[in-house]
């Protein structure tokens, strides 16, 4: 588990100096999972360690939202000035997405023959 | 509180340990509702738990930076697991490279979506300035939503309060929409979660299903790589032209 971390760790660093020396407008972790899943085709596999810490990470990853969500409280007077707007644009725009991509999704999935 | 009690909570509260450990403790009871009531979407452990942690800060008179003096470390943990999304990726190679070209047309389509609509309808509705400019990455995210926020001048930390609004309310929405859609594909239901509500459509994504969960990984990565860029780029346009 430390040495399935510690690969983690190293590819979300790699991450943040390639986006700092390049200048790229997307976050370090983007990056490093870019890199991470590049890795894993060259090397054609995933080692069995890694591989169950990802899942265990990814398994409470609702969690890790907490923190932020729980800043809710610091912006209370913008968010009960502003409710509506925000409410109504955040449940209409999301649920507009959902339904926007997996249609255009299944659409183009269902032009091409099935199959590998 | 009682006096003796209230003199341990401020000792405690001076250290990282105890909102941590609240952070962990109020997440797993309210995973156990969810659970307990069979996963049902209403009941997102993510909300129940914002709103007990809520309750209990302003209960105890706690500033949200003592909160996050602790939680911090929890927070920090997006990092690696961002970056962890490469295996259950990785795992769906094959079903991915069969539908790449359906995949960045619906990830275009949706990011599209995504940010015209939260802006176009919040600006509609007379929503200020700086909402507008935070409101936008929402489908993004956390960390990604952030950072674009940040250099553009918006307020990134009621961004991140939009962007988990935005998952909370796409793990709990986003299954009536897919279902009255008669959507079943796992891989098309859950890149459609990730693109609009990023890692928590995502969590809500692996209860369906492994393969589920992969797509909207990956959906979460893509669509933030492609805000990223768009987004930058749209405030430019709309600055250039007003």
């Amino acid at each position: 588990m430390i040495a399935a971390l510690t690969v983690l760790l190293v590819y979300q660093l790699v991450g943040e100096v390639v986006v700092v020396a390049l200048r790229l407008p997307v976050p370090g972790p983007v990056v490093g999972m870019a890199l991470l899943f590049v890795t894993l085709i060259a090397r054609g596999g995933v080692a069995e360690d890694l591989r169950q810490t990802a899942t265990g990470l990814l398994r409470h990853l609702s969690l890790l939202f907490v923190p932020a969500g729980v800043g809710v409280m610091a912006h209370l007077s913008r968010l009960t000035h502003e409710w509506l707007p925000i409410t109504i644009s955040l449940v209409l725009s999301t649920l507009a997405t959902v339904a926007v991509t997996a249609i255009v999704m299944r659409a183009l999935l269902a032009r091409r023959p099935p199959g590998q | 509180m009682a006096e003796p009690l209230a003199e341990i909570w401020v000792y405690l509260s001076a250290t990282p340990l105890l909102f941590l450990t609240l952070t962990l403790l109020v997440y797993q009871g309210a995973y156990w509702i969810y659970r307990r009531a069979g996963f049902h979407p209403l009941l997102n452990p993510v909300a129940l738990s914002i709103v007990m942690l809520v309750a209990l800060l302003r209960w105890t008179g706690t500033p949200y930076d003592t909160y996050f003096g602790g939680a911090q470390f929890v927070h920090f943990l997006l990092g690696p697991a961002t970056v962890a999304l490469a295996v259950p990726l990785h795992a769906q190679l094959g079903k991915l490279k069969h539908a790449l070209w359906p995949i960045c047309a619906a990830l275009l389509a949706g990011a599209v979506t995504a940010l015209v609509s939260a802006v176009g309808v919040a600006w509609a509705l007379g929503a200020s300035d700086l909402t507008l400019l935070s409101i936008a990455p929402k489908s993004v995210t956390t960390p990604i939503a952030m950072g674009i926020v940040e250099r553009l001048g918006g307020l990134p930390s009621l961004t991140a309060v939009l962007v988990v609004s935005t998952g909370i309310i796409g793990a709990v929405g986003g299954k009536y929409v897919l279902d009255a859609l008669r959507i079943t594909d796992h891989g098309v239901r859950g890149f459609a979660l990730g693109t609009a509500a990023h890692g928590i459509g995502t969590a809500r994504a692996f209860q369906e299903s492994e393969e589920a969960g992969a797509f909207s990984g990956l959906a979460m990565g893509l669509c933030g790589l492609v805000t990223a860029v768009l987004f930058p780029l749209g405030v430019w346009l709309v600055r250039a032209l007003s």
